[in-house]
């Protein structure tokens, strides 16, 4: 039932990381991740945006050396699009997502372990007609374990190096100073405040 | 450590960082959601009702489960030294939005929790699973599922709350 003792310690110690990381980004706070929701503020975004590149960069350095393989989820359609919509909705009623319900917990909202309690029932709903789900996910076919580079045939680095520009380009764009009205009118700054 | 909140564009990068070390250490992605389905098929199965679903899946508590135990002691850790724990069940901004009732905001928190986990576990991954960890592998199911819960949840979230510019709170 339980895992070696040393695997159980590795990933008490990676989680209490990812716990100060969420906590510290902000995600676990409601207004955070529904005024990303609203496109409002982009913290998510720029969290997972981050993560994604330099997460990414660093895997597929390691690959060729064999210090790592690719763990890829197959491509289920009915599951993706289905559990996507479902996840979608949740995400939004609830206003943390399932990592950020654990960090918003810890912060002592109560409105996330109701979430929590939710999560486990609806986890238990999939358990327990895992049958009849199993069928469902396979809805639209099992299109196997697909990359990116598969599919369309750039490699890993360059889709990796492209959205870390997009970030980069977007971080500069919001920087910007804000935009003089359409006729270029600024009203004169005053002289004696 | 003291500092309530830190660039996103630095804990993007540790999450990134971290995702090495799942890796090589573990051999294995951040996700959140197994542990979800663990518990309850734990909880499940004195009950009989997770034969099919064990006839598949070995009940371990392992690596996951203590990556989700850890992601709450390191939140309180840092929620603690940062002065930044917010004890409350109705958020403020659901408040102007929805009015002060408890009842309201927890049966929807509860609703939101069943439906997001549900389909978690019907996608086979989340925010994190998916989201980072999927995403960074360049998995199609991952872009694919990312794609399709952001578009609905932002649906979702401007119909609820209205964009902030004809918002009148």
């Amino acid at each position: 039932m339980f895992e070696p003792l040393p695997r159980m310690l590795g990933g008490l110690l990676i989680g209490i990381a990812f716990g100060v990381l969420l906590q510290k980004g902000q995600v676990a706070k409601y207004r955070v991740i529904v005024q990303q929701l609203t496109l409002e503020r982009w913290t998510v975004a720029k969290i997972m945006g981050t993560a994604i590149v330099v997460g990414g960069l660093g895997i597929y350095a390691l690959l060729p050396a064999g210090a790592v393989t690719l763990h890829l989820k197959p491509l289920l359609v009915g599951g993706v699009v289905l559990g996507g919509i479902s996840f979608g909705v949740g995400l939004a009623l609830l206003g943390y997502c399932p990592g950020t319900t654990l960090a918003a917990c810890a912060e002592g909202r109560r409105d996330a372990w109701v979430g929590l309690l939710g999560g486990l029932v609806g986890a238990g709903v999939f358990v327990a007609a895992h049958d009849s789900w199993t069928a469902v996910q396979r809805w639209g076919g099992d299109h196997g374990e697909l990359t990116l580079p598969e599919l369309v045939g750039a490699p890993g680095w360059a889709w990796l190096a492209g959205l870390g520009l997009l970030i980069a380009l977007a971080a500069v764009w919001r920087r910007r100073p804000p935009r003089r009205d359409d006729d270029g009118f600024r009203p004169p700054a005053r002289s004696h405040p | 450590m003291r500092r309530a909140a830190w660039s996103p564009y630095l804990v993007g990068a540790g999450i990134g960082v971290l995702s090495w070390i799942a890796f090589l250490t573990a051999a294995h992605p951040l996700g959140i959601t197994t542990a979800y389905e663990r518990t309850a098929a734990l909880a499940l199965a004195p009950l009989g009702l997770a034969s099919s679903y064990l006839s598949e899946n070995e009940l371990v508590l392992g690596w996951e489960w203590m990556l989700v135990i850890g992601v709450f002691l390191g939140a309180l850790a840092s929620a603690l030294w940062g002065r930044d724990r917010e004890p409350m069940s109705v958020p403020p901004m659901w408040a102007a939005r929805f009015g002060p009732s408890r009842g309201k905001r927890l049966v929807t928190a509860f609703a939101g929790g069943a439906l997001m986990l549900f389909g978690a576990r019907l996608a086979d991954g989340c925010t994190s699973g998916h989201g980072i960890s999927g995403n960074l592998q360049l998995a199609v199911s991952s872009w694919l599922f990312t794609a399709i819960f952001a578009a609905v949840s932002i649906v979702v979230a401007l119909t609820l709350f209205g964009r902030k510019d004809r918002r009148h709170v």
